[in-house]
C-alpha cells in the first residue's frame, strides 16, 4: 500500500481510547449507582402520575391566603439583605487574605483559602442548623447562616478580582506615605469597586433564593409557612406560597440584572 | 472657581449627584429596616456569640462510633449514587428542552414555553423541590433523583441553550444547503459545535449535584442529610461535625475532579 491516502482524524488513537474508557467508566458508575439505590424501573411510570396528581390538588392556588404570607415574605427579603451585608463585611478581609498579592504571608494565604473552601462546601441549610442551635430559632440565625455561606463565594471571587488589580497604583499610594488602611481605601478599593458591587448584588439574588428554605430548620422566612402548609396537606396554600416565591425570585433576578448592567 | 475652568468628575453610573445620594440613602434605609425587622439587637447578637463559644466546644472533637462511621459511609454512598443517576437523567431531559429554548433554532411559542420551564426550575431551591417530591413519590432516594433531575434541567438547559444561541449559523446553513432534513441539520450542523461545552457543563453540574444530594436528606429525599438532621436532633454535636467533615471531603473531591476534567476539555 504505497499510495496511502491521508485521512483526517479528530483525535489520535490514545485520546480516542481515553474518551472511550471515560465514557465506559461513567456508564458503569451510573448503572452501579442505580443498582445500589435499588429503584425498580416501575418507578418511571409512577413519578409522572404522582406528580400530576399533586399538581391537580394544588390547583387553583388559594388567593385568600395571600395576606398571611406577606409578613414571612418580607422577612425572607430582610434575611437575604442582612445576610448579604454581613457577608460583605466578612468577605473583604477574607478576600484580602485569599488574594496572592495582598496576603501578608503563605500562612495567611492558606488560611484565606481554607475559610473560602469551608464556607462554600457547607450548604446554607446546614449553616442554618448550626446557628439555630447557637442563637435559637428565628430569622437572626437565618441571616447569619446566609452570611457565612456567602463569605466563601464573595471571598473567592473578590479575591480573584484583587489578584488582577494594577499593583502600581497601590505602590503609588504607599509611596505617598499612606497607612495600610489608606492603601486599602485609595489603592485597592477603587479598582475593585465595580466588581464588589456587581458580586454583592449577584450574591444577594442567590441569597433571596436560599433564604426561602431556611424556615425548614427553624431559621425564619417564608419557608416556615411553606413547611406548615405542606405538613397540613394544604396544597392550594402551598401553590400560593410557591407563586409568591417565584414572584420574589424573578423580581430579585430583574433588579440584580439591571444593577449589574449599570456597574459593568 | 474661575469661569470656564475645566474640572474632572469621576465617571459615575448615576446621571445626577442627587440621584446618587438618594439611591445610597434608600439602600441604607432598607438595611436599617431589615435589621429592625429581624430584631438584630446588639445585645442578642452578643448573647448568641457567648452561646456560640460554649457550643463550639461541643462540636470538637468530631467523633463517631464505628457503627456511626459505617452509617456515614453508607449514606454518603447513597448521596453520590443519587447524584450520579440524576445527573444522567437530568441531562437526558435537558437536551431537548435546551434545543427548544434556543432562540435561533426554536419557534417563538416553543421558545417562550421552555424558557418559562427553565425559570421555574431555577427559582425554587432544591429543598423546596425535594419536600414536594417526597410528598409525591414517598421518602427515599427516588425523591432525591426527581429533585435533582428537576433542578439540573433549569441549569443545564439554560446554559446549553445559550451555547446553542452562540453557534456559528453558517455551518448550519451549509448543512441545510446540502439538502439535509431538520434532524440531520441538528445532528451535523448544531451538535458538533456544542459537544465540548456539553461535556464541561455535564461535569460541572455533576459537581453541583453531589453538593445538593448531601442536603436533600434533611427533608427525607435520601442521602447523608437525614443522618445529619438526626444527629442535630439528638444534640450529638461530635457526630454532627464528623458528618460535616465527611460532606466537606466529598464535596472537595467532586470539585477537584470537576476542575481537572473541565481544564482538560477546554
Amino acid at each position: 500500500m504505497s499510495t496511502e491516502t491521508p485521512t483526517w482524524e479528530r483525535f489520535d488513537r490514545r485520546r480516542r481510547l481515553g474518551r472511550f474508557f471515560a465514557l465506559l467508566a461513567t456508564a458503569v458508575t451510573v448503572l452501579v449507582s442505580w443498582r445500589f439505590l435499588s429503584i425498580e424501573f416501575v418507578a418511571l411510570d409512577t413519578v409522572p402520575r404522582e406528580v400530576a396528581d399533586l399538581l391537580t390538588r394544588m390547583y387553583p392556588p388559594d388567593v385568600a391566603y395571600t395576606p398571611e404570607i406577606v409578613g414571612p415574605l418580607i422577612e425572607t427579603v430582610h434575611i437575604a439583605a442582612l445576610g448579604t451585608i454581613g457577608a460583605v463585611a466578612l468577605a473583604i478581609p477574607v478576600a484580602l487574605l485569599a488574594a496572592e498579592n495582598t496576603t501578608p504571608n503563605a500562612l495567611t494565604y492558606w488560611l484565606g483559602k481554607v475559610l473560602v473552601t469551608v464556607s462554600r462546601s457547607v450548604n446554607t441549610i446546614i449553616w442554618a442548623l448550626i446557628f439555630v442551635v447557637m442563637f435559637g430559632a428565628g430569622a437572626l440565625p437565618g441571616a447569619i447562616a446566609i452570611a457565612f455561606r456567602s463569605v466563601g463565594f464573595l471571598g473567592k471571587l473578590l479575591g480573584e478580582e484583587i489578584e488582577e488589580i494594577d499593583f502600581g497604583q497601590v505602590e503609588a499610594v504607599r509611596a505617598a506615605g499612606a497607612s495600610p488602611v489608606q492603601m486599602l481605601l485609595y489603592g485597592i478599593l477603587p479598582q475593585v469597586k465595580p466588581a464588589l458591587v456587581g458580586l454583592t448584588v449577584y450574591r444577594w439574588e442567590i441569597n433571596i433564593r436560599d433564604s426561602t428554605v431556611l424556615g425548614f430548620v427553624g431559621a425564619g422566612g417564608i419557608g416556615v409557612e411553606l413547611f406548615r402548609a405542606i405538613d397540613a396537606f394544604a396544597w392550594r396554600s402551598v401553590s400560593m406560597i410557591l407563586i409568591a416565591i417565584l414572584g420574589i425570585v424573578v423580581l430579585s433576578e430583574l433588579i440584580s440584572k439591571q444593577t449589574r448592567g449599570m456597574v459593568r | 472657581m474661575a469661569a470656564g475652568e475645566a474640572t474632572w468628575d469621576r465617571p459615575s453610573v448615576f446621571p445626577r449627584r442627587e440621584i446618587k445620594w438618594l439611591t445610597y440613602l434608600a439602600v441604607v434605609a432598607f438595611f436599617l429596616w431589615s435589621a429592625w425587622g429581624l430584631g438584630a439587637a446588639p445585645g442578642r447578637i452578643l448573647d448568641g456569640i457567648g452561646n456560640a463559644v460554649t457550643l463550639a466546644g461541643d462540636f470538637v472533637p468530631p467523633e463517631a462510633t464505628p457503627r456511626q462511621r459505617t452509617r456515614i459511609v453508607e449514606k454518603m454512598l447513597e448521596s453520590v449514587a443519587i447524584a450520579m443517576v440524576s445527573t444522567l437523567t437530568g441531562i437526558l431531559v435537558s437536551v431537548p428542552i435546551a434545543f427548544m429554548a434556543a432562540e435561533n433554532i426554536s419557534p417563538r411559542p416553543l421558545y417562550a414555553l421552555n424558557r418559562g420551564l427553565i425559570s421555574i426550575s431555577r427559582a425554587f431551591n432544591a429543598i423546596i423541590v425535594a419536600i414536594i417530591a417526597v410528598k409525591a413519590v414517598g421518602f427515599g432516594p427516588l425523591a432525591g433523583i426527581v429533585t435533582i433531575t428537576f433542578k439540573t434541567v433549569g441549569f443545564f438547559s439554560k446554559l446549553l441553550a445559550e451555547d446553542i444561541e452562540d453557534i456559528d449559523m453558517g455551518s448550519v446553513e451549509a448543512v441545510r444547503a446540502a439538502g439535509s432534513s431538520p434532524v440531520q441539520t441538528l445532528l451535523y450542523g448544531v451538535v458538533p459545535q456544542i459537544v465540548p461545552r456539553f461535556a464541561g457543563l455535564s461535569i460541572y453540574r455533576w459537581d453541583i449535584n453531589i453538593r445538593t444530594s448531601t442536603i436533600i436528606g434533611i427533608v427525607g429525599a435520601g442521602g447523608i442529610g437525614s443522618v445529619l438532621l438526626t444527629a442535630f436532633n439528638r444534640y450529638d454535636y461530635g457526630y454532627v461535625s464528623a458528618i460535616l467533615l465527611a460532606i466537606i471531603a466529598v464535596v472537595l473531591v467532586a470539585e477537584g475532579v470537576s476542575a481537572v476534567v473541565r481544564r482538560r476539555y477546554q
